[in-house]
């Protein structure tokens, strides 16, 4: 019987050399990132275009197409929504790109995602007849839109880091991470915790690392690319998570935070300090469970001597390389980031706004009080590292800090191995 | 049976008070036995019925029991407004569930009935690369079938969803129905055959009542993995197309970085319900099929 | 298996009963014939498998010998990166990585550092899981054999598990196991579920038992209820032990179904995905092949392809392992079936 078995294996195994020597001839991915010969094509025509972005979550974008589309009976934006998820959505992006069909004209991208598909050669760059208006736009925002000195996208919403603490507990918040740390005594005498951010193992820990990283004066990667964490400052910043969470100063649960638990944990009055983004604000003061309503406040996030480096957040527009209407997408983007719509933006989804000068709009700060704190956040941003292997430096740096903070390597060594890992995700 | 009848009869009362007894404790015992399992199986799912009831503001609550219960997470996971639409997506699960189940069902006992009944070259050959297929990671299929699907503009359509579904299940399909097969009476179609049927009436009259349990089995369980695939149809779908794993796991909360626990909890029992039903439906059958069968 | 013979040969001697005469039907009908037949039969299962399957696996085999595209450090785009050779097999066989300073085993941190613990991750949770389910589900299909009054409380019950998008089911663990979830509340503990190696493993162990046992459940009892009620009885009036009755008759014939759906249990295992992705996301020794796979996919496609191409192998060779030593047994059931006719 053993042998009859192992016939069927015979043949798979004849298959499979079989396999090997028809595919040869078979196609390839068309690799290759030089968009050049589509990036001068369809520049002026007009027509349908299609629309992409996650999910929207609180009815903004629908409203907005459907503005659009009153006004531009001949050129019609279809939205398709994509998974609330960003790696999914990420990927969606990359298949489509990469099929160069052209189904998706406009599409908003993650911040850190930039690079990778403007190298990738799947960007619209947005120069000359393509230019739109960035003035008055948060530097930070720009920046991170930017590869080699191109801007491959128009920043549409940010979003920055920003400290929640309980002023009942603590009158005037922390500025400095060691007056923060300082502080949790008192944290301890009320038999709650201190501080915490969002230290699982996923993007929340990138985030994380790279603020204390970037607010200790130490950077991740330099202009070109190149590794520089595995240098004194980045050392330190690392070490302060490092040593928080020995201290317990961090609490030992925060090891399975993302954003959502350190919310519910601070809702629930258990925890003194948090550092989130800004939806937390109006959660806070509107869930049902929620005990400190009244009883929080926000700040920058604290820093070396001042405010400390946000990681920053938001998306941008880009135009596919491959669109066949790029007129129409061209205006489309220009309608999407014009300043009324990110008034929209703002009060109706809770987006935080990429134009500097809507922070300080009367009407906009009472509807949203966390807009003069949030600026400070972006004003001190630091883009998470710009380069086109981001998700193996966010691989990086997200494994290396985790083994770290809990303890099963030290600060020292995990420097060195994020460097060197760094290194690898460019090199190959 | 009149041999059995017999010996039981030939039985003294004390030794049936004694069966009896020890029957009666077997009756306990299985009735524990299904109590655990059942509470295993469903302690879980209370939770997440529990979690589906609760008002969003409360989502991290850890009360086991009902709290703050509100409605608002179902009318979410149906709400149009918020393009959550669960209802469609239903429709289009059943569709793209229900086609698939009835081809593979049907090519799987074409294919099953060959291998445990024929005799032809290449057997082996057949049954290695059914079963390769199911060796290769899932996520590397998407991107290529994405590409070959696009080429001929099906990206989108429900044959984009059915095909890979189909070949999903395929596999189980052919080495459960052949391996039962195999266990067939087939001197019972022969027999019918001498009788003057077809092949194909002595298969149909025979021994797919016989085979009734396994078909219904492999047919729950095409059924249900082809309800539960995400990977495809979260990249070949569209809005019209979308399956309810797609609908559920575009949900969103109301602010970003939210997780939309509560109404993702609503909408898993929504679609789980349907599918418990349908199946116990077919379990009928499998008994029903039993009977049919005339074991006795 | 005689009794199972005389059980079913009523319903054949009602048919025999209508016919008016027996008709020669040819004895050995040509191979030929049969094997025309056949072709026909297979033909669709192959077709669609040849569609859906086919091409991307022979796609894959071309892509892992193609480079990933690399970076044109002067325009900052990236190039294709022609042919490879193995280069792509060495990289996660052996964890050679490229580095500014050439070849060097992988830094941690880099996924090319992971892919022998993944495979051991892989196959702890492969053996672990089809364990515990195999054990389980023999239990569950056992219980469900059984006449009583509530049995199909009890079938509906444990179908829920299983009718669970697993989506779904991966959320509401990662629900359960957080640190202030309804696990740790329930047994008053402070378990760091998702935050380190050994309970972030067990969570996903329980959820995936939970989860998949009903699947091995329903296989084993559709083999127990081919099982005529007969065999039993006269067993049993013959004096077996339910332990006897267990091992000579209920193993032996269920054994083609258990075989069939261990087999695929663990084919499936070795693939698992959903549950790790979502519940810890790969983190505290939980990243299995299928998840180093998609997050290569994610920065590079060719080397993608070399890995996918390498946990198919390491399937294939399992699976060869299984069929060939462990006699699952739906290849023998073919021939069984034949010989049968034969006989």
């Amino acid at each position: 019987m053993g042998i009859k078995i192992s016939k069927v294996y015979r043949p798979m195994a004849a298959f499979a050399v079989l396999a090997l020597a028809l595919s040869a001839c078979g196609g390839g991915n068309g690799g290759g990132g030089d968009g050049g010969g589509a990036a001068s094509q369809n520049l002026d025509s007009r027509g349908p275009i299609t629309y992409v972005q996650g999910k929207d979550n609180s009815e903004v974008i629908r409203p907005l197409v459907d503005k659009w589309n009153a006004a531009h009976p001949d050129e019609q934006v279809t939205f398709k929504e994509q998974s609330d998820k960003a790696d999914q959505q990420h990927d969606d992006l990359v298949q489509r790109f990469q099929a160069k069909n052209g189904d998706y004209d406009v599409a908003s991208v993650d911040v850190v995602w930039t690079a990778e598909f403007a190298a990738k050669g799947w960007l619209q760059p947005l120069k000359d007849t393509m230019a739109v208006d960035t003035t008055g736009f948060l530097p930070a925002t720009v920046a991170a839109a930017t590869y080699k000195d191109t801007l491959y996208a128009a920043p549409q919403t940010s979003d920055g880091g920003i400290l929640y603490y309980r002023k009942d507990l603590v009158p005037t918040p922390p500025k400095t991470w060691e007056e923060m740390m300082g502080m949790c005594s008192i944290a301890k005498e009320k038999g709650i915790d201190c501080y915490a951010g969002q230290l699982a193992q996923y993007e929340g820990l990138t985030v994380n690392v790279a603020e204390a990283i970037n607010t200790a004066g130490g950077t991740i990667v330099d202009k070109d690319g190149k590794a520089t964490v595995d240098a004194p400052e980045a050392r330190a910043g690392l070490n302060n998570l490092v040593q928080a969470y020995k201290d317990g100063n961090i609490p030992k649960q925060a090891v399975t935070y993302q954003e959502e638990q350190g919310r519910a944990s601070f809702q629930d009055g258990k925890l003194m300090f948090l550092r989130n983004w800004p939806y937390v604000y109006n959660l806070a003061k509107t869930d049902g469970a929620s005990k400190v309503k009244d009883t929080f406040g926000i700040a920058p996030l604290p820093g070396k001597d001042g405010p400390g480096s946000s990681s920053l957040g938001g998306h941008s527009l880009a135009i596919s390389v491959d669109s066949k209407n790029k007129a129409t997408a061209k205006d489309f983007v220009s309608f999407m980031i014009s300043e009324e719509t990110q008034k929209f933006y703002a009060t109706q989804g809770s987006l935080a706004p990429v134009l500097e000068s809507l922070y300080s709009d009367a009407a906009l700060v009472e509807k949203l009080p966390y807009l003069p704190v949030l600026l400070t956040s972006i004003q001190n941003a630091v883009p998470r590292p710009v380069t086109p292997f981001y998700p193996a430096v966010t691989l990086a740096i997200q494994q290396n800090s985790f083994a770290a903070i809990n303890g099963s390597k030290s600060v020292d060594q995990a420097m060195t191995d994020m460097q060197a890992a760094i290194s690898a995700a460019g090199a190959k | 049976m009149s041999t059995s009848t017999a010996n039981v009869q030939a039985h003294t009362a004390a030794a049936k008070s004694v069966a009896r007894r020890r029957e009666s404790w077997a009756n306990t015992r299985t009735y524990i036995s299904a109590a655990v399992i059942v509470v295993w199986c469903l302690l879980p799912f209370y939770w997440m019925i529990v979690t589906a009831f609760r008002d969003v503001g409360y989502t991290f609550d850890s009360t086991p029991f009902f709290t703050h219960v509100t409605w608002d997470n179902f009318k979410t996971a149906f709400s149009a407004e918020m393009g959550n639409h669960l209802d469609k997506a239903l429709m289009n699960s059943l569709f793209i569930s229900g086609v698939t189940t009835v081809v593979a069902l049907l090519f799987g006992v074409f294919a099953a009935y060959a291998l445990a009944r024929l005799k032809f070259r290449g057997k082996f050959m057949v049954l290695g690369v059914v079963l390769g297929a199911s060796m290769f990671p899932g996520v590397a299929i998407v991107t290529p079938l994405f590409q070959l699907f696009g080429n001929i503009g099906w990206i989108g359509s429900y044959q984009a969803l059915i095909i890979p579904n189909i070949s999903f299940v395929l596999p189980l399909t052919v080495y459960t129905l052949t391996s039962f097969f195999r266990e067939m009476p087939w001197e019972l179609e022969e027999a019918a055959r001498i009788d003057g049927c077809t092949q194909g009436q002595a298969f149909r009259k025979i021994i797919m009542p016989l085979a009734a349990p396994a078909v219904f089995t492999t047919a729950i369980l095409a059924f249900i993995a082809s309800w539960n695939e995400y990977l495809i149809a979260s990249i070949l779908s569209n809005d019209a197309t979308q399956t309810v794993t797609v609908a559920i796991a575009r949900f969103a909360g109301s602010e970003p970085h939210q997780e939309p626990y509560t109404a993702v909890m609503a909408a898993g029992t929504v679609v789980t319900i349907p599918l418990v039903i349908l199946v116990l439906i077919f379990q009928r059958k499998i008994v029903a099929g039993l009977t049919a069968g005339a074991v006795k | 298996m005689s009794i199972q013979l005389e059980s079913g040969a009523d319903p054949g001697r009602k048919i025999a009963r209508k016919g008016s005469e027996n008709k020669e039907v040819g004895q050995d009908r040509k191979e030929k014939t049969q094997g025309r037949a056949a072709a026909l039969l297979v033909a669709p299962s192959l077709l669609v498998l040849a569609i859906v399957i086919l091409y991307p696996v022979l796609n894959a085999i071309y892509m892992s010998f193609q480079q990933d595209e690399g970076l044109d450090p002067v325009t900052g785009s990236f190039v294709a990166g022609g042919f490879a050779g193995f280069a792509n097999y060495i990289h996660w066989l052996f964890q050679q990585c490229e580095t500014p300073t050439g070849a060097a085993s992988c830094p941690p941190g880099t996924l090319g550092a992971q892919f022998w613990s993944a495979t051991g991750v892989t196959f702890f949770f492969t053996v672990v899981t089809v364990f515990f389910e195999t054990i389980l589900g023999f239990w569950m299909a056992v219980i469900m054999a059984r006449t009583f009054r509530g049995r199909s409380v009890l079938r509906a019950a444990v179908l829920v598990p299983w009718a669970i998008p697993t989506a779904v089911t991966a959320k509401l663990w990662f629900f359960i196991f957080a640190f202030d979830g309804i696990a740790n509340t329930l047994f008053n503990t402070e378990i760091l579920w998702t935050g380190s190696q050994g309970p972030a493993q067990a969570a996903i162990i329980i959820a995936d038992v939970w989860k998949t046992t009903p699947f091995m459940a329903l296989l084993i009892l559709a083999g127990l209820q081919m099982i005529p009620a007969e065999v039993y009885e006269a067993a049993k009036v013959d004096g077996a032990s339910a332990w006897q009755r267990f091992r000579l008759i209920t193993l032996p014939l269920v054994k083609p179904a258990l075989m069939v759906a261990i087999l695929f249990r663990v084919l499936d295992a070795l693939r698992m995905y959903d549950l790790p992705a979502i519940m810890t996301g790969g983190a505290n020794g939980t990243t299995t092949l299928s998840i180093l796979v998609v997050n290569q996919i994610r920065v590079g496609f060719n080397s993608a392809a070399a890995l996918s191409t390498i946990t198919f192998l390491i399937i294939f060779i399992v699976a060869f392992i299984f069929v060939r030593f462990l006699g699952a047994n739906a290849v023998e059931s073919a021939s069984g079936g034949e010989k049968r006719k034969n006989k």
